[in-house]
């Protein structure tokens, strides 16, 4: 495998403080990713850097190409889809105007409406609801919608900022299972953030460990199960 | 009840073009949450611009079309130039500035067509129609704003660029999540604010007289009907434009005095009115919230 | 703090000598200065110092000049009265607007005035008043002598009692902005939730200073109408909102001695510019109110401030 995204001393500021204290992590190409660490670690900021909603420096290559000094639109163009945390639906706007602009990016409207089809194939519950608004649906209703809305920019990496985050667990299971869906049948790669460790590392080759922003860690999911400090801090047995 | 039915028709004619001012407001304030004190002014400066192609000989429809690209691209260089350096600055600073262009404009207009009144003609004429409860000319401005309303409203629903313009005002961040080019979006906002209050100003002039403060009171109307309608819906900008307009009219007939002489004030009241009891408007969407 | 009551002394000296010194148009224009300078220093207790916008004080200001007139022409009331007069009616007028005004925010305020501005003229126009305000034609104003047999012309008086007032009600700002009262409308203007929360009362504050301005700006324009001997509708149109917005934001946001920097560029600055082509006053003004708000929204009394910081620091 080689790396799909490869990031080198990755700093971060909002305004004056510095969050990051330069990053080094990769994801590899059909690979999935996670970063773990407590609350207000770096984690949404990270995700954040890599698309430059927040000032960054440092060295962030994706597919080869250096997008450290890209806009948002210029990094997601190039097929990086970002569930960002607060899922970031479009609540005044439909189920179904949700999903296309998912895919404002691309040519092609069969294609268009095919790739939806497909996403309420993932997602059976957002076809009944194609044509309400996007604010009345349930949270985890929200969180199918905001990563059935990634899936339509056919991204080559997908950035997940906490998908399970206040979802009852049997949400948070099926949408999971299809991230171990997509991750087995479509060469995209993952880069998630979680506060599920347990479950994040099921679905993980790699594992970043953040404490207030550094990489305190660094390994495959083994390490941290196997290694007793990790385990008890991160897995919570 | 003949005298009723004409003052509500010719109220609806007025009310057009408060409504034109309404959707140009309207179309900027979705985009950055401002409004456009300077939007008179630009619509002013546009009418000039076509009342001098038709003084150099172009045909009316052509100096329409031509007035309203250039008034786009106008609004669309407003935004890149004046406004983009200032998308992070405080309220005070967008108001002195939207103050700033007011004067610019105003100023502008009298300086290159100076301060005399002129004639500015209309399309449709002004001969009688509807046994003469409107003239032609007020029909015609009735079928031109519905006309704009519906081409609107196509745009926004059916196309792919006016969904990625309603996403960018709804949720800027997330727009730029999806690809859409948020910068662009709000530049597209103030062409087409531009290009409405340029046909509201073409509008409108036939009517009274084309000078440099031709717009002032009707913006205020314009801002009033915004109001009515929610600031945040086209249709309901429209709907709030007529409203006003019909208003205004029943009170100049059948209110002594205050109706006629005040006719301004009335406007202002209603503003704050509207702002106080109902900021969200008659016709704005209230978003049903699931907790 | 040495550099401040120097300057403050200079310019009292100049102020005293100016008229000395100045033929009777110059003194005219002076006196028309120190009037803008406490109409801006009225809008800048509302907008700099408690952070509601105002685009209507234009109506302040002719609701000053049309009180003052009135009762000198309607009433026989001595020129000197009609200030304290003008003064209280507009803080009634202004604490009344700034009740609707405690419900709007922002740009919203910045409409509802805009409104006001833009009414003004015709509400003063309106048929039923005009026994009083003399409909378009407006109201003569007798122009006063100076008073205690005084050896000074009356252009000289008037730009005396002028500069009285001026100092008066500078230093009534000054200590109220440096009162408890002046830390609650700061603490207003920066986050009326925190401080709605450290017990202020935030209607009261907001309300009150929405009067205190509003009178302000109605003693400017009692004073304007008094040494211009003359108001009409038509001078008090949105423009003059304008142009007080334009010196507020030249002389500097929250910075009191800016008003006569700002109140010199608006009346010195349009004339200027019309001597170069008529009309280009309001396009000089709407460049340099742009310009300023990309290199120094601070205005005047930024680059002062900045400075003396660089003279302490030393
Ligand atoms: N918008 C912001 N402005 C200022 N500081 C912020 C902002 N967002 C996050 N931070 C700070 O950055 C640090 C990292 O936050 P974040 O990336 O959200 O952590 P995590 O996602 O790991 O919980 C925290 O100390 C937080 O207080
Ligand atoms: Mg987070």
């Amino acid at each position: 495998m080689t790396a799909l995204l490869s990031v080198h001393g990755l700093t971060a500021s909002y305004g004056e403080g510095q969050v990051l204290a330069g990053l080094d992590f990769e994801v590899q190409r059909g690979g999935v990713t996670v970063l773990l660490g407590a609350n207000g670690a770096g984690k949404t900021t990270t995700l954040r850097a890599i698309c430059g909603m927040v000032r960054r420096e440092g060295s962030i290559i994706f597919d080869g190409k250096p997008i450290q000094n890209l806009s948002t639109e210029g990094v997601v163009r190039l097929g990086v889809a970002h569930v960002p945390d607060g899922r970031g639906t479009f609540t005044q706007l439909t189920v179904d105007e949700n999903l296309q602009l998912g895919a404002i990016t691309r040519r092609g409207r069969k294609e268009i409406e095919h790739d939806i089809e497909r996403c309420f194939g993932y997602f059976p519950v957002l076809k009944e609801r194609r044509s309400q608004q996007a604010g009345t649906l349930s949270g985890g209703e929200q969180q199918m919608l905001a990563v059935a809305r990634a899936l339509m920019l056919r991204p080559k990496l997908m950035l997940l900022d906490e998908p399970s985050f206040g979802l009852a667990p049997m949400i948070v299971k099926q949408i999971f299972d299809i991230f171990r869906t997509l991750n087995a049948s479509t060469s995209m790669s993952m880069l998630i953030v979680e506060q599920n460790a347990a479950l994040a590392l099921e679905l993980a080759d790699h594992a970043y460990l953040l404490e207030t922003g550094r990489v305190v860690f660094a390994g495959r999911p083994d390490d941290i199960r196997n290694d007793p400090a990790l385990r008890r801090s991160y897995l919570g047995y | 009840m003949e005298l009723l039915l004409q003052q509500i028709l010719s109220g609806l004619a007025t009310g057009a073009i408060y409504a034109c001012m309404a959707l140009a407001v309207v179309m900027i304030y979705q985009s950055i949450g401002h409004l456009n004190f300077a939007q008179g002014e630009m619509a002013t400066f546009s009418t000039f611009v076509a009342w001098q192609l038709i003084t150099w000989g172009f045909p009316y429809w052509a100096a329409f079309a031509l007035t309203v690209a250039l008034s786009f691209a106008g609004g669309v260089l407003i935004e890149r130039v004046v406004f983009r350096p200032l998308k992070d600055a405080p309220a005070l600073s967008h108001i002195v500035v939207f103050i700033g262009l007011l004067a610019i404009f105003n100023n502008a207009s009298g300086f290159v067509w100076d301060f005399t009144i002129k004639t500015f003609p209309s399309p449709f004429g002004q001969g009688p129609m509807f046994g003469a409860f409107l003239n032609m000319h007020q029909a015609g401005m009735i079928a031109c704003t519905l006309g704009m309303l519906v081409l609107l409203y196509l745009f926004f629903s059916r196309t792919r660029l006016g969904l990625s313009l309603r996403a960018a005002a709804a949720n800027p961040e997330s727009a730029r999540l999806v690809g859409v080019r948020v910068g662009w979006m709000i530049a597209l906002g103030w062409g087409l604010a531009s290009a409405i209050g340029a046909v509201a100003g073409m509008l409108i002039a036939p009517g009274v007289f084309l000078e440099p403060n031709m717009m002032l009171g009707v913006l205020l109307y314009g801002f009033a009907g915004a109001v009515v309608g929610g600031l945040t819906s086209p249709i309901g900008a429209v709907a709030g434009g007529l409203i006003v307009g019909v208003m205004e009219n029943l009170a100049g007939t059948y209110v002594p005095v205050v109706g006629s002489e005040l006719k301004l004030t009335i406007a202002l009241s209603l503003i704050i009115l509207i702002l106080i009891f109902k900021p969200s408007g008659l016709f704005g969407k209230t978003l049903a919230k699931r907790v | 703090m040495a550099i401040e009551r120097v300057s403050a002394i200079l310019f009292l000296l100049a102020a005293i000598a100016a008229p000395m010194l100045l033929s009777g148009f110059f003194i005219f224009q002076v006196t028309m200065l120190l009037v803008y300078a406490i109409a801006i220093m009225g809008l800048n207790l509302l907008t700099g110092f408690n952070g509601q916008f105002s685009l209507g004080h234009s109506a302040f200001y002719a609701i000053g000049a049309y009180a003052a007139a009135i009762l000198m022409d309607k009433f026989g009331i001595g020129y000197l009265w009609t200030l304290p007069l003008a003064g209280l009616i507009c803080f009634a007028v202004g604490f009344l607007f700034g009740f609707p005004a405690l419900r709007l925010e922002g740009t919203y305020l910045a409409l509802a005035t805009f409104g006001l501005a833009v009414a003004t003229p015709q509400i003063l126009k309106l048929t039923p008043l005009e026994h009083w305000t003399g409909g378009v034609q407006g109201v003569f104003v007798a122009k006063p002598n100076a008073a205690m047999g005084l050896p000074l012309t009356a252009d000289q008086w008037l730009y005396y009692l002028t500069l009285s007032v001026f100092i008066l009600l500078y230093i009534l700002a000054r200590n109220l902005i440096g009162s408890r009262t002046g830390r609650a409308l700061l603490a207003i203007r920066e986050n009326p939730i925190a401080a709605q929360s450290m017990g202020i009362n935030v209607s009261l504050y907001k309300t009150l200073t929405f009067g205190v301005s509003a009178a302000y700006t109605g003693v400017a324009g009692a004073l304007g109408a008094i040494v211009i001997q003359f108001v009409a509708p038509d001078s008090f149109g949105f423009m003059l909102s304008v142009t007080f917005l334009v010196g507020l934001v030249v002389g500097g946001i929250a910075w009191l001695p800016g008003a006569l920097i700002g109140a010199a560029f608006i009346l010195f600055v349009p004339n200027f510019a019309e001597e170069i082509s008529k009309g280009l006053s309001g396009a000089a003004y709407g460049v340099i109110m742009i310009l300023l708000m990309y290199v120094m929204p601070s205005g005047a009394g930024g680059i002062v401030q900045s400075a003396l910081r660089a003279v302490r620091a030393r």
